[in-house]
């Protein structure tokens, strides 16, 4: 059957030819529509005699298969080169920025302050928060520094003045965070009055504070975060334990050097300045005053509602501006109050 | 305070280098801030003899000298000093002597050879004296390293005592400490009792016996006020930063660094009968030394004779009575004024004296005696004179007391988490020279007359860990019994509050809690603020009310520095009076979360067409902010707000804050070009949140109608959108204004708010009929509550 073979390969070159559908369809149309070639032989098979008519009808139905399964793969290879020139078309510069709004920033003190909640968080540690304007019984005297002690000086505390006019005697600008210390005992106490023990109390107090203080390294207002843990098994080797991890946590520098120093503070005691050391980078080897820290003192315990022969306890308070400067190489505490977003946009 | 090392190793002289004797005080809570030598550096140079002095044949002023230099044989030298002289003890710097900024090496001056160079104090850099050559004195041996003989080796020490270590306020105090600390042993000046030559006496009256329990006064005749100072004490008065000024005065410093007891010389022909210790009489003035008159007030003690104030007592001395050049007699004091007395009162006047400073920390009241004599003993051999027999006047009631304190060892091992024997306790404390006695498992102590911070237990633990090593203390992971803490789901924290704002692209701030009064004014109309006693500046004088000033400054500085799109926030505190106020009474103290929006609502960018930052970019963070709890928000005025583009937010009934454009008038004030764009509100609303509630999700389809209703131009938005949401049927899921259209064909003064009303049921595909009469439902609403009208 050369002639089927051959209507074969013309129908295949045919839909080669067709480079659009339409002629594609035309070119079918040629051998398989109604008056198509194929069509034609197929109407001619009656005219054959039966025996040859059977073996005629199988090769021209194979030939049709051919024919048909060609148009389809023409068609498909077709769609395809359309699809590929439609994405061709519709090609962008992916390189061109994406449209939007950036993200902005958290400030550099409160990163670290999140980064220290989260630290004493993991072993226990609640965080607190107190007034700013605090009354003089909660900064100073519940704090066991009594009336003319240095720090209660002019020169250090700012106060306010009442609405006559007059120097207001009871309130001022908190110059620490240890005012909270005192409320978060007195509330643990009170919460907690109906027990033979109180639990222990853990907790961190971040927030802002006052001095009259201003220059390169001192700020009128700066952050401090306070740290209490009182009960009944508290010692000093747990407080430099603690203070300890903390730092070195902080930092994610296993090497960092710790040590503790003989100090003074009215409401600890014993009392330790906490001094760190770099072992590498531009502050390697120096010793910095990183904190203050101590065992609460036994009228601190009394007047936040703990009976000191059972209980014992240690505090410490330091400084995040001071650890942030530290952690991030910044040279002037001033930056972070200037608000300069070209400082700030640096953090994430 | 500041002190020289050699007098220190005079007193005590451990076998320490200075760094480790530095090393071990600091540990021992005596802080060396800073040790620098006491002079500059100089080497090779030694003294000389000058043996001839003959003037440089070809130079008038320049003079040959020979100088004998001991070992390093008799030296031909050039000069050119006026007062080098034959005979005269100077520094001789030999060939190869580096001074400051120079190297000596063999010269030629003017045809003659010279081998090193004499030496004025300047060019040893000693001092600015430009007197000529230093001259040494007489006893001083040819040859020998002038660092050596002036001892020029000696470092300064500077100790940051805490206030609680006053009895280190002295050279006896602080080589007591290091007796103590290193166990070498103490040599204390002896100091016997002068005896009297004569008998007069001024007799002392303690009248405020509590402020001045000890009193030791002494005459002394004859005195000679001019007598130069030895070198020896200049040099160690003046390496403790103590000026000299005359021997007299000289004498008490000396003393006052020596033993840390303060002295007072009067002149005493200025002194009428008797002295006395008193409070002052009211109005009573006093011209001090430092020609500053004032007016005690009636808690100052004062020093006063029969006629007149002369001293505030422990604080300083006055005017009229104090001794000069042509005092001949003295009189002298030596007292122990209550540190309760003294604290607080130089600085309430504005100044602060070495004696005051002493004294409201706390001096040895055992020592005024003692002191006395030192000072007759050092004046007599200085400036001559007859001494008088001591006069003192006790009140021995009102001394300090030193009772015995109670050391637990059981409670010295519970604080410091390290048990120490019973033996090491011991030798610790009588280190300190403390003395104590057994008692049960315990030791009585009684501290001496010069510790003042020694009263309780825990001071006696202190000590031990301090003498002990804080380094000696291990540092301990602590056990504690742990119980899971409280996670809400109800509450956010004030972190996730501030990574809220910044993911909406807003850099967070932190701007001072008090502010220019201006501030106030403008942005919250606050005519009586909260006002601080002592502000660093003016700028800085008023506690803000509002964080919104805080921004604007911040923008300003912004815009200074040429970033024109700004975008910050701050969460801080607020502060309003508020007599019922909690937990301070008298004031509010708000956390609120305030945010500004200035310049391009986005970064320019190829992708977006540019356009400024309004109301409703930053009423959509206000939005995300408090989502999912929906306010409302209604016009308001307010004072730092544009009147027309500003709201009130209300959340549940309650107003928690405000939104808003700066006022022009502020912008202009300000120049900030174009308006910010501004909210403030309450953190305590922001922080609450709703717990998260299960709702059925319809499998049913939903149905979208539009509802597009023509209303009055004025009627806002929110009633009628509120309005619609009361009253919509169950199978209303949403209503969401998305269309607002203002234009002529809607007729006068109208506009149409075009709404798409989403429905939709859990249980079953709604019928045509129940969404028409929603749909009509809402209308009829619409038109009965606001006379709107189908578009």
């Amino acid at each position: 059957m050369d002639t089927l073979d051959q209507l074969v390969s013309s129908a295949v070159s045919d839909f080669a030819a067709a480079t659009e559908s339409a002629r594609l369809e035309d070119a079918k149309a040629r051998y398989l529509g109604k008056e198509g070639a194929l069509t034609v032989l197929l109407k001619g098979l009656g005219k054959l005699p039966a025996d040859e008519r059977k073996v005629a009808g199988a090769a021209i139905n194979l030939a049709k298969e051919r024919i048909e399964s060609a148009l389809v793969a023409r068609r498909e290879a077709l769609k395809n080169a359309q699809l590929e020139t439609q994405l061709a078309a519709e090609a962008l510069d992916v390189t061109l920025p994406g449209r939007g709004m950036p993200r902005g920033s958290l400030h550099p003190v409160t990163r670290s302050l999140e980064r220290i909640e989260a630290l004493f968080r993991s072993i226990g540690f609640e965080v607190a928060d107190g007034p700013e304007i605090e009354t003089d019984w909660h900064n100073f005297t519940a704090l066991n520094t009594p009336e003319n002690h240095p720090a209660r000086s002019m020169h250090d505390t700012f106060y306010l003045r009442d609405e006559e006019g007059r120097v207001a005697e009871d309130v001022l600008l908190r110059t620490h965070t240890s005012p909270v210390q005192i409320r978060t005992m007195l509330a643990h106490a009170e919460r907690h009055k109906h027990l033979d023990r109180l639990p222990e109390l853990r907790v961190i107090c971040p927030g802002r504070v006052y001095r009259v203080d201003s220059d390169a390294t001192h700020s009128p207002m700066f952050h401090q975060v306070e740290g209490l843990w009182i009960g009944e098994q508290v010692s000093f080797a747990d407080l430099k334990g603690v203070v300890a991890d903390f730092l070195r946590r902080f930092f994610e520098s296993d090497d960092l050097k710790v040590r503790f120093r003989p100090s003074f503070f009215p409401f600890t005691e014993p009392s330790a300045e906490i001094d760190v050391a770099f072992m590498s980078g531009p502050l390697e080897g120096r010793w910095l005053e990183i904190a203050g820290c101590g065992m609460v003192h036994p009228n601190v315990l009394r007047f936040g509602g703990f009976d000191p022969e059972k209980y014992t306890g240690f505090a410490f308070g330091m400084g995040p501006d001071r650890l942030t400067m530290l952690r991030y190489s910044i040279p002037d505490l001033r930056l972070f109050f200037e608000g300069d977003l070209r400082f700030l946009s640096q953090f994430h | 305070m500041q002190f020289s090392e050699s007098w220190l190793r005079n007193l005590c002289n451990p076998p320490l280098t200075t760094e480790v004797l530095c090393h071990t005080l600091t540990m021992a809570g005596l802080e060396v801030e800073e040790c620098r030598s006491a002079s500059a550096d100089f080497s090779n140079v030694v003294v000389g003899r000058i043996l001839t002095a003959e003037k440089h044949p070809d130079a008038d002023k320049l003079k040959l000298c020979s100088v004998d230099t001991g070992a390093g044989g008799i030296l031909q030298i050039v000069c050119g000093a006026p007062n080098a002289a034959a005979g005269l003890l100077v520094p001789c710097a030999m060939v190869g002597a580096k001074l400051p900024g120079i190297e000596i090496k063999k010269a030629r001056v003017r045809g003659i050879e010279s081998f090193g160079m004499l030496c004025s104090a300047r060019e040893l850099g000693l001092s600015d004296d430009q007197g000529g050559l230093l001259v040494l004195p007489a006893d001083a041996p040819p040859g020998m390293d002038v660092r050596q003989y002036l001892d020029l080796d000696d470092k300064l020490l500077t100790l940051k005592l805490t206030p609680n270590r006053a009895d280190c306020l002295s050279l006896v105090g602080i080589a007591r400490e290091v007796a103590a600390l290193t166990g070498a042993p103490l040599t204390l000046p002896r100091i016997g009792p002068v005896a009297a030559v004569h008998d007069e006496t001024r007799a002392v009256v303690l009248d405020a016996p509590a402020a001045c329990p000890r009193y030791c006064g002494r005459i002394v005749r004859g005195v000679n006020a001019q007598a130069p100072t030895p070198d020896w004490m200049k040099q160690r008065i003046e390496r403790c930063g103590v000026r000299s000024i005359s021997a007299l005065v000289d004498v008490t410093n000396y003393v006052m660094l020596e033993l840390g007891q303060p002295l007072h010389a009067f002149d005493d022909a200025q002194l009428a009968g008797a002295i006395h210790v008193r409070y002052p009489q009211p109005g009573e003035q006093l011209l001090l030394l430092n020609e500053q008159t004032v007016t005690p007030t009636a808690d100052t003690p004062l020093i006063a004779d029969e006629a007149k104030p002369l001293a505030l007592a422990g604080i300083m001395g006055g005017e009229h009575s104090g001794i000069s050049e042509m005092t001949t007699d003295l009189f002298l004091e030596s007292a122990f004024f209550a540190p309760d007395a003294i604290a607080g009162k130089a600085r309430a006047l504005g100044f602060s004296s070495d004696s005051s400073y002493r004294y409201e920390r706390g001096v040895d009241f055992e020592l005024q005696r003692q002191a006395i004599e030192r000072a007759t003993q050092l004046i007599i051999e200085i400036c001559g004179g007859r001494p008088g027999p001591v006069v003192e006047a006790v009140a021995s009631a009102q001394l300090p007391a030193r009772t015995p304190v109670c050391l637990r060892m059981d409670r010295a091992a519970k604080v410091l988490g390290i048990a120490l024997s019973t033996d090491q306790i011991e030798k610790l404390i009588s280190g300190l020279g403390f003395s104590y006695r057994h008692e049960a498992d315990q030791l009585l102590v009684t501290p001496p007359s010069h510790r003042f911070d020694i009263a309780i237990e825990e001071d006696l633990i202190e000590e031990i860990a301090r003498l002990h090593g804080y380094d000696n203390i291990p540092a301990l992971p602590p056990v504690a019994r742990t119980a899971m803490m409280p996670v809400s789901e109800t509450s956010r924290t004030p972190m996730q509050l501030r990574r809220l704002a910044a993911a909406r692209d807003y850099h967070e701030v932190v701007t001072y809690s008090f502010v220019d009064a201006a501030r106030e004014r403008d942005f919250a109309a606050v005519a009586r603020p909260i006002v601080l006693a002592n502000p660093i500046a003016s700028q800085m004088s008023v506690m803000r009310s509002t964080l919104i000033g805080g921004l604007i400054d911040t923008l300003v500085t912004n815009r200074k520095r040429q970033t024109e799109r700004v975008r910050i926030f701050e969460l801080g505190r607020c502060f309003l009076r508020e007599p019922a106020g909690t937990p301070v009474a008298g004031f509010a103290q708000p956390l609120r979360l305030a945010g500004l929006a200035a310049g391009l609502a986005a970064p320019e960018q190829w992708g977006l067409p540019s356009r400024k930052i309004d109301f409703y970019d930053v009423k959509a963070d206000v939005e995300a902010l408090l989502a999912p709890r929906r306010a409302e928000f209604q016009r308001i005025e307010h004072p730092a707000l544009h009147p027309g583009r500003c709201a009130n937010v209300n959340l549940d009934g309650r107003s928690i804050g405000v939104v808003g454009e700066l006022h022009p008038r502020w912008v202009q004030k300000y120049e900030l070009g174009s308006a910010p764009v501004v909210f403030e509100l309450e953190a305590n609303a922001l922080l609450a949140t709703p717990f998260s509630a299960y709702e059925e999700v319809s499998r049913f389809p939903a149905v979208v109608r539009d509802l597009a209703l023509v209303i009055a131009q004025e009627q806002v938005a929110e009633p009628v959108l509120s309005a619609l949401r009361a009253i919509a049927p169950a199978i209303v899921q949403e209503i969401i204004l998305f269309d607002v259209y203002h234009g002529k064909n809607l007729g006068e003064m109208k506009k149409s708010l075009a709404f798409h009303i989403v429905m939709q049921d859990t249980e079953r595909t709604l019928e045509e009929a129940e969404v028409d009469s929603a749909i009509a439902l809402l209308l009829t609403v619409a038109q009965e509550k606001f006379g709107a009208s189908l578009r």
